[in-house]
């Protein structure tokens, strides 16, 4: 099977830089990146299956972000994941990305792969 | 307790803390001092004046109306008096022209003129004639005198000279009060002779006797030199000296005032008895006639004092109801206004709490990153992975354990403090604290914040969690006013040697003109519509009060919003732990 290349991007190093790792003991080729414009920078030259985006980000919130990948590589799938869990940030985040693509941190490991694996098949 | 604590208000030791500036209004000992004193001072003074000028109305009342009373028993009995010497001496003028002198010479005639006078008038002992030369010619009378000559003496002299004498009182030989009466008659043709005849002098005290006033009242007559010529009931006998003054010779009758040996103050009523020696005189003591005033006086006091003591009473019992009342209404409404504060504080913290999940989730979500790494590590077959990378996790959870701690610390250090205590406080860590709940927010709206204190402000003494309190209702609103990418910058300046000023300035949205003059006003809110009560700013400047401090607030619209703090560094407000209430 084909290797699946996720991008992961969140504010917080420590917790792409493992839950990148993780990934990859899954099997998954993944890589991380902490900021919107590295994200978008990263796109660039990689191509990527899944994008997993942290809902707030600096300066830019996840949903927009999204937009403007979509633009760089329309096929991508996203996984949306947040701490906040605020209603209105619930509201936005399944608008834009139904339900089953909406995590809440802490994210359980099983349930991102499994959401990774269904959305590329 | 003793006596006067157990009356004591409430009131009376009770210091506001939460007044700030305007704590003389809550003095309440002041207000209370302030009742008494304009309460008592208008129900009081009419109540004095009017008794000192009833006082003055009646004694000067009773003395004159003495004065008067004197005056008038004196000259009633002046005019007796004169008119009882007069008769006497008419009498004797008729008899001395009706009868010549060859008429009284007759045998027998002088003495049935005497029987005749003693009959009609009384009071005559003798009766005698007297040549021009001074010498005795015919006398009729109890005595066997004969052949006197008087001419030598003052009395005939004053006789030839005026017409008629009238004597002092003198015991003579008779050994009993006498005066003596003599009249000239001047013939038509041949030598003047003159009648003269002796009168009892106890004839004009059984004159008098009846007139004399009541208890210890005197009234009798004394001469020229000042010897009595009736008996006083308290200044001698007849022909003693009297120990009062000979009072200054008057046409009318007059009244004095004057004090005797014994210090008793005595009215003296007297007037000169015209054509004769005599001076009548009416003393009064004065004790005695002011004696009704003085009842009415101990009337009047007595009616003062009650007065004076239920109109205190009343003013007293009514201002300490009063300012109890007050006082009472000024301690709920501090309670109410902590309540409120405190609610403040919990809603500012309730704001935040979203932003707090959010930072506390991100540590939470590192935590359980790496415990599953470390979990995914151990359950690999071949364990790849060394002592050290295990380590590693370990303090990364570590570490994000204790960026939790810091926060919820953080919270809680934050809605626990409530009571009022002042300490050294460095203005940046205020400011540093407050901005900590707000820094992942800032970060992700692109918001920057500038803390700018001048180096020389030294901790002011203040208290904490109201200073935390006043910067987070003014971050909470810079922060509902500012777009992403703004600024919100904290300037703190010291202006002089006990205050500092501190800014808090954005360049956000700004307040309209026609509101800027309500925002500290309860109740006054923009935001209704998005949660906002409209306490927070006058909360804020009420715990600016608090801590005596002022607030202000400049705006312009689309360029942002510069609240003002002028804080003391050392605030002389009186700390009384009995009295700062504590909500919650």
């Amino acid at each position: 099977m084909k290797t699946i290349h996720v991008l992961l991007v969140d504010d917080e190093e420590d917790l792409v830089v493992t839950l990148a790792e993780r990934l990859e003991l899954r099997g998954f080729h993944s890589e991380w990146v902490t900021t919107c414009e590295a994200a978008l920078e990263m796109l660039k030259h990689k191509r990527f299956d899944v994008a997993v985006l942290d809902i707030k980000l600096p300066r830019m919130s996840g949903l927009a972000l999204k937009r403007k990948m979509e633009a760089l590589a329309p096929d991508m799938k996203f996984i949306f994941m947040t701490g906040h869990g605020s209603e209105k940030d619930f509201e936005e985040g399944t608008a834009e990305a139904g339900v089953p693509n909406y995590l809440l941190k802490p994210i359980d490991i099983k349930l991102l792969v499994n959401r990774i694996v269904e959305m590329v098949s | 307790m003793s006596f006067l604590q157990r009356f004591k208000p409430e009131f009376w030791d009770y210091h506001d803390v939460a007044s700030g500036p305007y704590k003389h209004l809550f003095d309440f000992r002041r207000i209370w001092y302030l009742s008494v004193l304009l309460t008592a001072g208008v129900a009081l003074i009419p109540v004095f004046l009017l008794a000192a000028i009833d006082y003055q109305v009646t004694q000067k009342a009773i003395e004159s109306e003495n004065v008067l009373r004197t005056s008038r028993l004196v000259s009633n009995t002046r005019r007796t008096l004169s008119f009882l010497l007069l008769e006497r001496r008419y009498a004797l003028q008729f008899l001395v022209g009706d009868n010549s002198l060859e008429v009284l010479n007759r045998p027998g005639r002088l003495a049935e003129i005497l029987k005749n006078l003693q009959d009609s008038f009384g009071g005559f002992t003798d009766l005698e004639v007297v040549d021009a030369r001074g010498r005795q010619i015919t006398y009729s009378g109890p005595y066997d005198l004969t052949n006197f000559d008087y001419s030598r003496q003052k009395w005939f002299a004053e006789v030839v000279d005026r017409g008629s004498h009238t004597s002092d009182v003198f015991l003579g030989y008779r050994q009993s009060p006498h005066i003596v009466i003599a009249v000239k008659h001047q013939p038509p043709s041949g030598p003047f002779y003159v009648l003269r005849a002796t009168l009892e002098a106890d004839r004009f005290h059984r004159e008098l006797l009846p007139l004399a006033p009541g208890r210890g009242g005197d009234l009798f007559i004394v001469n020229a030199a000042g010897i009595l010529q009736t008996p006083s009931r308290r200044y001698g006998n007849t022909l003693e000296k009297v120990p009062l003054p000979v009072p200054e010779y008057a046409t009318t009758t007059r009244v004095l005032e004057t004090d005797n040996a014994d210090g008793e103050r005595l009215l003296i009523g007297y007037a000169y008895i015209a054509e004769s020696p005599f001076i009548l005189m009416a003393v009064k003591n004065k004790e005695d006639l002011m004696r009704p005033w003085y009842k009415a006086r101990r009337q009047l006091i007595t009616y003062l004092v009650i007065s004076i003591s239920a109109i205190l009473i009343v003013v007293l019992a009514v201002s300490t109801y009063l300012v109890s009342k007050i006082h009472t209404a000024d301690q709920t409404r501090v309670a109410a206004l902590h309540q409120v504060e405190y609610a403040n504080k919990m809603a500012s913290i309730g704001r935040l709490a979203a932003g707090v999940a959010h930072e506390i989730n991100n540590p939470l979500a590192i935590v359980n990153e790496k415990a599953g790494l470390i979990k995914d590590l151990l359950q690999q077959e071949n364990i790849v992975a060394t002592r050290s990378k295990l380590m590693a996790q370990a303090d990364s959870i570590l570490a994000s354990v204790k960026r939790c701690a810091t926060i919820i610390r953080r919270l809680l250090s934050f809605a626990r403090r409530t009571d009022a205590a002042f300490e050294p406080i460095e203005i940046r860590d205020i400011i540093e604290n407050v901005i900590g709940f707000l820094v992942k927010e800032a970060e992700h709206r692109g918001i920057s914040t500038i803390i700018d204190i001048a180096p020389d402000i030294p901790p002011l003494r203040s208290d904490r969690g109201k200073l935390e309190q006043i910067f987070l209702n003014l971050v909470n609103n810079a922060f509902a006013a500012l777009s992403d990418g703004g600024h919100l910058t904290f300037e703190g300046r010291k202006i002089s040697e006990d205050r500092v000023r501190i800014a808090v300035i954005d360049d956000g949205c700004g307040i309209p003109p026609e509101d800027i003059k309500q925002v500290f006003e309860p109740f006054f809110s923009t935001r209704t519509s998005q949660g906002g009560t409209g306490l927070g700013l006058s909360i804020t400047y009420g715990l600016v009060q608090e801590i005596g401090g002022t607030i202000g607030v400049e705006s312009r619209p689309g360029v942002g919003t510069r609240f003002t703090l002028t804080l003391p560094l050392n605030p002389d407000i009186r700390k009384n732990e009995n009295n700062s209430r504590v909500a919650g």
